[in-house]
């Protein structure tokens, strides 16, 4: 699953069947710290996410299964509309890696 | 499966019936040494990991639907299933 920002919306009158109803909005991918990562996609949405929003998206198959019936052709759909991420300050690992300890932390 | 350190949580109201009451964490992959690689994503944590635990992440939802036993419709991909004591590379 991804972070991303609704940045549009999709209209399709002609469409494969499963897909009559169905909102798509146009999803930036981000990273944890909100920066761009990768191309915009076309999700559809499970939560009511609108414009603007910050929301999460789950990818492949698993798309599918977010909607009943789960019998669908999409492959990303959005599945959660984010309220806070709290993805700063980590605190350093140590002692995990051999030989190289990461995030500042000092080895054992 | 990749290896991952736990960022953060990330918190939603409005979410997929699948997602309530399932933590869900910011992670970023790292390589055997422990430097980080790629893009951070998202995970459903099964195994009580926190901000700066070394996890390992699968990223299959056939596993995932077989580790949650919520029956076959479960739209979450990724599923932190381990929290890492030791990686060890033999150079």
């Amino acid at each position: 699953m991804n972070l991303g920002r609704v940045i549009g919306t999709v209209v399709a009158t002609q469409k494969c069947e499963g897909l009559q109803g169905k909102k798509f909005l146009v999803v930036q991918p981000l990273d944890h710290a909100l920066r761009s990562a990768g191309e915009p996609i076309v999700a559809v949405d499970t939560v009511r996410a609108g414009p603007g929003e910050l929301i999460y998206f789950v990818n492949s198959r698993e798309a599918a299964l977010a909607l009943d019936p789960f019998f669908v052709p999409v492959d990303a759909a959005i599945v959660g509309i984010v309220d806070d991420i709290a993805a700063d300050a980590v605190p350093p690992t140590a002692g995990v890696f051999i030989g190289e300890p990461i995030g500042g932390g000092g080895a054992r | 499966m990749k290896l991952c350190r736990v960022l953060g949580p990330v918190v939603a109201t409005a979410k997929h019936k699948s997602y309530a009451g399932r933590k869900l964490l910011a992670v970023q992959p790292l390589d055997e040494h422990g430097a980080s690689i790629g893009t951070s994503f998202l995970a459903v944590d099964d195994v009580q990991a926190g901000p700066g635990d070394v996890v390992l992440v699968m990223q299959e939802g056939n596993g995932v639907r077989q580790l949650l036993q919520m029956g076959s419709q479960v739209p979450i991909r990724s599923l932190i299933v381990g929290i890492v004591d030791r990686v060890t590379v033999s150079a």
